[in-house]
């Protein structure tokens, strides 16, 4: 370790997603921190945005946090590191980036400095190749091998990056860096682990961190934390005014969006916080020790992201308010379904219903079988090869509710009610096809570093 | 016996994605006497909450109690992969409020 302590800030859990918080940013900027540290991307946005390679996060949001950033760190003179750039972290995205910092250096006239980048994307050459030679593509979460077929139905995969790249990168002498997809610890860890810092701590700090103030109390989002680590500890602090990093709210975190709160797997291994111990340091500072990490025994697992295509889609939007007709709706949505049936065959397309009153939210999952709503709205899905087909199916599903033919139906004149007499496009439909693993030797092969000296400032 | 419902004895109660094909839900107490005043009383278990969400118990992945955060948490596999055309909540934050209701029994 050449410093006793490394400190890390990150303004936000998913740049670009909602705007950071300006003054809790600089609070944190004034203390100096060592690195400038954010994620871009998750995976809760939907298979869509990789599937069709484009980001849910506008521009503008994505230009103001980066600038906050870059501005903070250029003038300070800290590396700045950026992870899953533009919400997907593929090549599109990070090129994205890439010009975006350009443009900032252009113009704030910054200094020369030099920008590393890579790509996380996978070709399905790549995964084929491996089938072929009868290569195990694990599945995580109790999916099955990859198979062929799911792999052809897939548009675009990812591999998410652990440290090795923002390793690499560093080495190379990067000022700024701009990650494809990659796991949100593996930015905060990767500086850590290179500069000889224990690596569960080092991990473990980059899971406290990357959801920025998620972390702190009370709730508030995209305000900065602050990181620091040493070789015994690992200290969180809120630097928003209004939030404190608690025992609570750390350990808390240590939960968010996992299955399991002991135990965190990434490229290469897995941390272990069985022994996680938390102390409050300071009012807005929480102390952590004894997270381990556990190397993997043989190969090194990298996981994969895929999405594939299921079609074009339109929505179609009906209301209803027939006491009879909600409470037999099924056999109103049946009867849709039937005539949809009738005009198209059993297969060629997906029609959903979503019945908002009864159990549009959780469906399956819904306790609550009978609906007491006195009225209902229906949202159905039409998704075909083309669009031309997914919009009949949706104005057939959607405007047959209208037609549905019930003994007892007093009214005769429609059995539904249209705001408007369209459906609507919609972005196509995708699906989550890979959610696996792939084993390398080196986990390298599938991320290629470059860099680049960002002059634009100085030729102004 | 007397009961409580668990969104009077609770902190958080929330649900969210665990990757794309899971949900996660945490139940997070304030003190401590609550956590295990309900961690205790076994109404939250596994076959529970399978009951309560109309699953087989196999659908539960994890099921922990974690001491550290007083926190309940267990997590289930969805159906479908998050945002697969029809799926109606793609972060899988809106699955936790059958949970606001549970009785929790208490010493009178």
């Amino acid at each position: 370790m050449s410093n006793k302590s490394m400190r890390f800030i990150c303004p936000n859990g998913h740049l670009g997603f909602a705007p950071s918080k300006r003054e809790s940013f600089d609070l944190g900027a004034k203390t100096r921190p060592d690195f400038y540290c954010c994620d871009s991307g998750s995976s809760d946005i939907g298979p869509g945005p990789l599937g069709g390679d484009y980001s849910v996060s506008p521009y503008e949001w994505q230009k103001h946090d980066l600038e906050m950033m870059l501005v903070a760190a250029r003038k300070q003179g800290a590396p700045m590191i950026i992870g899953s750039a533009g919400d997907t972290g593929t090549r599109s995205r990070v090129d994205l980036y890439v010009q975006i910092i350009k443009d900032l250096a252009r113009k704030h006239k910054m200094a020369p400095f030099k920008l590393a980048y890579f790509y996380s994307d996978v070709p399905k050459e790549y995964l084929k190749n491996k089938l072929d030679q009868g290569e195990a593509i694990e599945g995580l979460d109790g999916r099955k091998e990859l198979t062929l077929e799911e792999l052809e139905q897939t548009n675009r995969i990812v591999a998410v990056a652990g440290i090795h790249p923002y390793i690499k990168a560093l080495e190379m002498g990067a000022d700024v860096i701009i990650g494809g997809r990659s796991s949100d610890i593996a930015i905060f860890a990767a500086p850590a682990i290179k500069d000889g810092f224990p690596e569960g701590l080092s991990y473990y700090m980059g899971k406290t961190l990357e959801c920025a103030s998620f972390c702190a109390e009370p709730y508030g989002a995209k305000e900065s934390v602050i990181g620091e680590i040493t070789a015994e500890d690992v200290k969180v602090t809120a630097m928003s005014p209004y939030q404190r990093c608690t025992v609570a709210s750390v350990a808390g975190h240590a939960m968010y969006e996992r299955s399991n709160p002991y135990f965190e797997y990434m490229a290469g291994g897995m941390i272990d916080m069985t022994n996680c111990h938390y102390e409050q340091y300071d009012e807005k500072t929480c102390r952590v020790t004894g997270p381990v990490f556990v190397p993997i025994e043989g190969k090194i697992k990298v996981k994969l992201e895929g999405s594939g295509k299921v079609g074009e889609r339109f929505v179609g939007i009906a209301g209803i308010r027939d006491p009879y007709t909600i409470k037999h709706i099924d056999k109103v949505l049946d009867w849709a379904r039937e005539q949809v049936k009738e005009r198209f065959g059993e297969e060629g397309y997906e029609l959903y219903y979503n019945v908002y009153g009864k159990n549009g939210v959780m469906g399956e999952l819904e306790p609550i079988k009978e609906s007491k709503s006195h009225e209902l709205c229906i949202v159905c899905q039409g998704i075909a090869e083309t669009k031309e087909m997914a919009e009949e199916i949706t104005m057939t599903g959607t405007r047959q509710i209208f037609y549905a033919r019930l003994p007892e139906v007093k009214g005769t004149a429609g059995t539904a009610a249209f705001g408007f007499e369209e459906v609507l496009p919609a972005t196509a439909g995708y699906k989550w096809t890979i959610n696996h693993t792939v084993s390398v030797d080196d986990p390298m092969e599938l991320f290629d570093v470059r860099l680049i000296e960002v002059k634009e400032g100085k030729t102004q | 016996m007397k009961t409580v419902k668990l969104t009077d004895l609770a902190k958080t109660i929330r649900s969210k994605n665990a990757g794309t094909d899971k949900i996660t839900f945490d139940i997070i107490f304030r003190e401590k006497a609550n956590y295990e005043l309900v961690k205790n009383s076994g109404v939250i278990s596994k076959e529970n909450i399978a009951k309560l969400y109309g699953i087989t118990e196999d659908r539960i992945s994890d099921f922990v109690e974690f001491d550290p955060a007083y926190a309940i948490k267990y997590t289930i596999y969805r159906k479908e992969p998050s945002g697969s055309p029809g799926d109606a909540d793609t972060f899988g934050s809106q699955q936790y409020p059958p949970l606001l209701g549970i009785d929790v029994p208490v010493k009178d």
